[in-house]
């Protein structure tokens, strides 16, 4: 039990995360994480959105057929990005000020449909729960690595405007990187955010292949032998 | 009477029973079509209600936030000592036609004691970086720029966005201009050979605002006698 939901993290947050393992989710991703405070913002937003979604349909999978599963689960999503929209504007309107403007970008996230369809629709619920905020958060990360590299390299600070979206208790957050800097508008424009997602993919890759070879050198012979054949 | 009494609770005993029985059966139910029918009807019957009762429950309680944020944003515009009356009570529109024109242009007038002593308006400044630039302006009756606040854009966050209040003062630097203060060809950015900074690496951005301003002071000075009217 323990294992699954260990397993689920790690799938969440670095083997499976969706944007560096499974590239999904771009849209919303390129267009928001010119700042880090931007993606932190969008990400979190997402990240509810998905545990709601994934809690939703995993409580009513046994009733829904097959066959008309996508356009129920489009249906149900949308919903929800609605009334998360309505609830915020109405009762955390500071909030929803600056992130307002997100969350109607969280429908485009094909990245919700994926994780209901794949998992959702067919575990437990509290697996399923477990699911959506891990690959929420896992996106998370990749949104506030994205914009804190864009926002170094493009603008030389890092979590610029923190207290606008969190209040003035996380003013320290904001920091000057490079002073004085002119500013690198490439990386503030959505072609950066491109160039820049690809260096960070290979550098995942990096990692990853670095990984597995030290994994390899720590099993014994025999073993790593069974695992190749 | 009685009989007949037991023998309807049989059959609805029957009935129930076989629907349990279908419901038990879920993976042959889950195969028919008319079930498939039903269950797509009632998951959009099912959000529409939800999203129905959503918008009921938080429609005033949004209309309430709107209203203070314009009213905050007229106070930023207009200073406190200027009026005496309720900004959001006393509001209309000027309709402003021509190919200059504005458009319709929400108008809300600053009193003291009954006199008109300023007003206030929103107006959208073309040539934004991305799309226009939505801007509430308060003027002096005598036409001078009393303060000026971006309300709503879609420029580039980190270059452009430094047209709000609370990411740079430079919106303030239109506060005490008018267009007898500040000839037209003054009212340019510097880059142009006016008097206005430009933002490194974003000078569509503050071009557009400036322009904005300027066409507002322009409309201000068509419709005067409208606005300055005590309505």
């Amino acid at each position: 039990m323990n294992q699954e939901f260990r397993k689920i993290a790690r799938d969440g947050l670095w083997d499976n995360n969706i944007v560096f393992s499974q590239s999904i989710g771009l849209c919303p991703l390129l267009a928001v994480t010119g700042t880090a405070t931007n993606g932190l913002g969008m990400g979190l937003a997402t990240a509810a959105v998905m545990v709601v979604c994934n809690v939703l349909i995993s409580h009513g999978r046994a009733l829904i057929p097959p066959e008309i599963r996508i356009p129920i689960f489009v249906v149900l999503i949308a919903m929800v990005v609605t009334l998360v929209d309505m609830v915020m504007n109405a009762w955390l309107h500071e909030m929803h000020k600056v992130l307002g403007l997100f969350i109607p970008l969280i429908v485009t996230n094909c990245a919700i449909l994926g994780r209901v369809e794949a998992f959702a629709s067919r575990r437990p619920l509290a697996q399923s729960a477990a699911d959506g905020l891990m690959m929420g958060l896992g996106f998370t990360l990749a949104l506030v690595v994205l914009g804190a590299a864009r926002e170094i390299v493009g603008a030389g600070t890092l979590f610029a405007d923190a207290a606008l979206l969190m209040g003035d208790s996380f003013a320290w957050l904001e920091t000057v990187v490079i002073d004085p800097y002119r500013g690198f508008l490439l990386m503030a424009l959505p072609p950066g955010g491109f160039l820049m997602l690809g260096f960070i993919l290979a550098g995942k890759k990096l990692i990853d292949r670095r990984l597995a070879a030290r994994q390899q050198r720590a099993m014994p012979i025999g073993d790593s032998l069974a695992e190749n054949s | 009477m009685s009989i007949d009494q037991a023998r309807l609770r049989e059959i609805a005993a029957d009935r129930w029973q076989s629907l349990r029985r279908q419901f038990d059966d879920l993976d042959t139910l889950r195969q028919r079509l008319d079930y498939q029918t039903y269950v797509l009807a009632a998951a959009a019957l099912l959000a529409s209600v939800l999203l129905g009762v959503g918008d009921l429950a938080t429609k005033g309680s949004i209309e309430r936030r709107q209203a203070e944020d314009l009213l905050a944003t007229l106070e930023q515009v207009l200073p406190s000592g200027l009026y005496d009356n309720d900004l959001l009570r006393d509001s209309g529109t000027v309709a402003d036609t021509g190919e200059q024109g504005l458009g319709v242009v929400p108008v809300y007038v600053a009193r003291k004691g009954g006199a008109v002593t300023a007003v206030a308006f929103k107006l959208s400044a073309k040539g934004g970086y991305s799309g226009p630039i939505a801007l509430v302006m308060g003027v002096s009756a005598d036409g001078v720029v009393l303060g000026t606040r971006v309300v709503a854009h879609a420029e580039t966050p980190g270059l452009g966005d430094k047209i709000e209040r609370n990411k740079s003062d430079w919106i303030t630097f239109f506060d005490g201009r008018s267009l007898e203060n500040t000839s037209p060809e003054r009212w340019r950015v510097k880059k142009d050979g006016g008097d206005f900074d430009q933002f490194a690496g974003a000078t569509i951005t503050p071009r557009a605002v400036v322009g904005g301003v300027q066409a507002g002071l322009k409309f201000f000075q068509r419709h005067r006698d409208e606005l300055l009217s005590p309505r």
